[in-house]
């Protein structure tokens, strides 16, 4: 009977059987909240009103379609300072969700996750580790991976040990007008295809925007990754990653960072202040053993970028050195000039298709392949080009963008 | 051990239950019992056939007791890897109950909470009921029964045992977008009923229920508990029971790159030297999943020994970190030639 009512609803005009499950502050908070996220129908919003929800565990969403909407994200707070089990905050398994209008404090594990979803959008959240920057505060704050038809919008993340805004293996990406500051990398965008982060903020984290690949993993070969008109400023928190994560290699006081990614437009940001370098581009720096994995970066543009005040005092091994030779500063792009790498069990070398294309200043380590570590750099000058700084933006679902309007 | 639920529901004989198939293949019943699977007294109906597996999950030390009923007529066909393929109107049932004294497994026995994965015609359905006065009733959202034993080392535990709600059900018996059964593989039937007797893949066979079983070649998980198995069997056992229902390609972790099952080969997916992806401070501040020689060094033992929501693996379905089994994925990793003493290629093969 109950299979029969879900078909009359998917086979009917959702609009008009979508109702508004409301969800008060009091009583047992985490059984209200999870029954009504459980209880939803595709096309119903749950909307939770302004309060402190105190929750001992996650919460999940898996039914399609559904809106979870609070009053704000300083009015409506999923708190999670007591949490004692589950990997998330808020989890979502299901397509076309969006979630908005909430602030999601101190999570043990990731704030909002979304494993597997064909549209998700997190709109004005706030995600925040409120005893400030910590190793012990929750790996990703906004985490939306294996996802398809992703955006993030008008958001703000504080205090992740790993990444603020992390898209992973995903595909079809709008991260905008967001904020990260006090993390350890600001956004990630990793082993992801065809996204555009624009006009987002990401100031005091460790690394401000990283674009990266990394091996061994279902989804891999990131690229069509257009970062513009972001402010990318003081990125010089102390890295307080767990080691052994990738983050935790990223110098502190690194604007950019792009890795063992193709095809990637860095364009009309303001990249100011950050005192290791504004943009870093490097090939993946471990040993690998996956065969199809490539670990180098190549057609990486950085054109039409404001570059102000960076490079002061890079804080990575050798910085130092390099900037005394070349006057003082690292200059705006900084480059391994890896080209090259050996194909594990002996597959032979490849080399990178497509080059790297600057319009500012930069130098290269000239490190050539693969592997070769940084003791052994050459720096020199890279040349600057003429840079075709264009590519269609990244469209989403027009029902996606207007439920997040 | 039907006896032991018999027992503590202190209650009498009742007429043999009638399982009522179809409110099972249409309807989320409210009560345990409105389905006939049992006789108030815990007995199971006619047809609802008992079965152990070589290694089960680590549930904070629960006892037990799983059920398997098929529709009258109907067989589940054999398949090598991942469950037996059960036909429709199958409903394979798991209580759970805690003995006072783990130590004593058949004394005071307090069942918690039974879980029924019902095969209906669009698919598996994942539902909880929980023990309360007057019998098992639905909780879809899950709760949180505080639960006091004593534990197999001797030591006093309270815990509060976490019924999964109907989403974290999926989460585990999630393969790709389907909810799928994970514990009767035709690997961990191949043995037999409580250790003894017939082998179970057989038994199920010979009566009917079981489709397709080749003559031989059939998989076997070991028994992680077995010392007399090769250590190498056990701990992929454990590792393919307690992990490798997120840890899979179809699996709610399938982004981590980390493989448990059993047919798993290639030394990374395996975690052997792997570097972690999204474990945030799961890591530990270590590099590896696992560091061949080095389980101190291992992401893997570090996140299975953690009671810590955010680091613990794994992320529910315990509340204690499981020693016995911990000491076992310790040994084993122990036992991985370091590879720093041989070449790269050699000592990545576990």
């Amino acid at each position: 009977m109950r299979m029969a009512l879900l078909i009359a609803l998917l086979a009917s005009s959702s609009l008009a059987q979508a109702k508004m499950i409301h969800v008060g502050p009091g009583g047992n908070a985490q059984e209200k909240l999870q029954t009504a996220l459980i209880e939803a129908q595709p096309g119903d919003t749950v909307h939770i009103a302004a309060g402190r929800y105190a929750l001992a565990d996650g919460l999940s969403l898996d039914v399609d379609g559904v809106t979870v909407k609070g009053d704000g994200p300083d009015k409506t707070i999923l708190d999670f300072t007591a949490q004692k089990v589950a990997g998330e905050g808020l989890l979502i398994t299901s397509d076309n969700v969006v979630v908005r209008d909430l602030g999601i404090e101190n999570a043990a594990g990731n704030g909002v996750k979304s494993k597997g979803s064909d549209g998700i959008a997190l709109v004005n959240l706030r995600v925040e580790w409120t005893g400030g920057p910590k190793s012990t505060n929750g790996a990703y704050g906004l985490y939306p991976v294996s996802s398809k038809n992703v955006l993030i919008d008008r958001s703000v993340v504080k205090g992740a040990s790993d990444a603020g805004i992390y898209v992973g293996q995903s595909q079809n990406i709008i991260v905008r007008g967001s904020r990260a500051e006090m993390n350890v990398a600001g956004i990630e965008i990793e082993n992801s295809y065809d996204a555009d982060v624009v006009g987002n903020t990401a100031t005091n984290n460790a690394g401000g925007i990283l674009v990266f690949d990394l091996p061994d993993l279902p989804q891999q070969g990131g690229r069509n990754v257009k970062l513009t008109n972001n402010q990318v400023i003081a990125n010089n928190h102390v890295n307080f990653a767990a080691p052994g994560n990738i983050v935790a290699g990223v110098p502190s006081g690194t604007g950019i960072m792009v890795m063992a990614n193709s095809n990637v437009l860095v364009t009309g940001n303001h990249v100011m202040g950050n005192n290791g370098s504004a943009v870093m581009v490097v090939a993946y720096t471990q040993a690998f053993t996956d065969k199809a994995y490539n670990p180098l970066p190549r057609s990486v543009s950085v054109a039409g970028n404001h570059f102000m005040d960076n490079g002061k005092a890079p804080a990575f091994a050798g910085g130092k050195e390099i900037a005394a030779a070349v006057g003082g500063t690292i200059p705006p792009v900084l480059w391994d000039g890896i080209t090259r790498y050996a194909v594990p069990g002996g597959g032979g070398e490849k080399l990178a298709e497509g080059g790297i294309n600057i319009d500012a200043p930069g130098i290269s380590l000239n490190l050539g392949l693969q592997g070769t570590p940084a003791t052994q750099a050459r720096p020199a000058p890279m040349q600057q080009n003429l840079v075709v700084s264009t590519r269609p933006a990244i469209v989403l679902p027009a029902a996606l963008e207007a439920r997040a309007k | 051990m039907r006896r032991i639920w018999a027992a503590l529901l202190l209650l009498g004989a009742a007429p043999a239950p009638v399982v009522q198939s179809q409110l099972l293949l249409t309807t989320d019943a409210p009560r345990l019992a409105d389905y006939g699977l049992f006789d108030a007294a815990g007995h199971p109906a006619p047809g609802v056939q008992p079965y152990t597996l070589n290694t089960p999950l680590f549930s904070d030390g629960a006892e037990k007791f799983r059920f398997a009923w098929l529709p009258p007529g109907t067989k589940a066909q054999y398949r090598a890897l991942g469950a037996l393929a059960f036909p429709v109107g199958t409903v394979l049932v798991k209580r759970f109950a805690f003995p006072a004294d783990l130590r004593q497994p058949a004394k005071d026995v307090r069942p918690i909470e039974t879980r029924l994965l019902i095969h209906r015609p669009a698919g598996w359905v994942a539902l909880s009921y929980v023990e309360q006065d007057g019998g098992a009733v639905l909780r879809r959202a899950g709760m949180k029964v505080p639960v006091e034993f004593i534990d197999k080392a001797g030591r006093a535990q309270a815990i509060d045992y976490a019924v999964p709600n109907q989403n974290q059900c999926k989460t585990c018996h999630q393969d790709g977008e389907a909810i799928t059964p994970i514990g009767p593989t035709a690997g961990n039937l191949n043995g037999s009923l409580h250790g003894t007797g017939p082998n179970q893949l057989m038994t199920w066979a010979t009566s009917g229920r079981l489709a397709r079983l080749p003559a031989d070649g059939w998989p076997r998980l070991a028994r992680w508990d077995n010392a007399a198995e090769p250590l190498n069997a056990r701990a992929r056992a454990y590792l393919a029971v307690n992990c490798a229902h997120c840890h899979s390609r179809g699996g709610f972790a399938s982004n981590s790159g980390l493989y448990l099952v059993p047919e798993e080969v290639t030394p990374a997916h395996l975690g052997v030297l792997k570097r972690p992806v999204a474990a945030g401070r799961g890591s530990g501040g270590h590099e590896f999943s696992i560091l061949p020689g080095q389980p101190d060094k291992s992401i893997v033992l570090h996140r299975m020994t953690s009671s810590e929501p955010g680091i613990m693996m794994p992320q529910f379905g315990r509340a204690l970190a499981h020693d016995e089994g911990n000491a076992l994925i310790r040994k084993w990793i122990a036992a991985m030639p370091d590879p720093a003493d041989s070449a790269p290629a050699a000592a990545a093969a576990p």
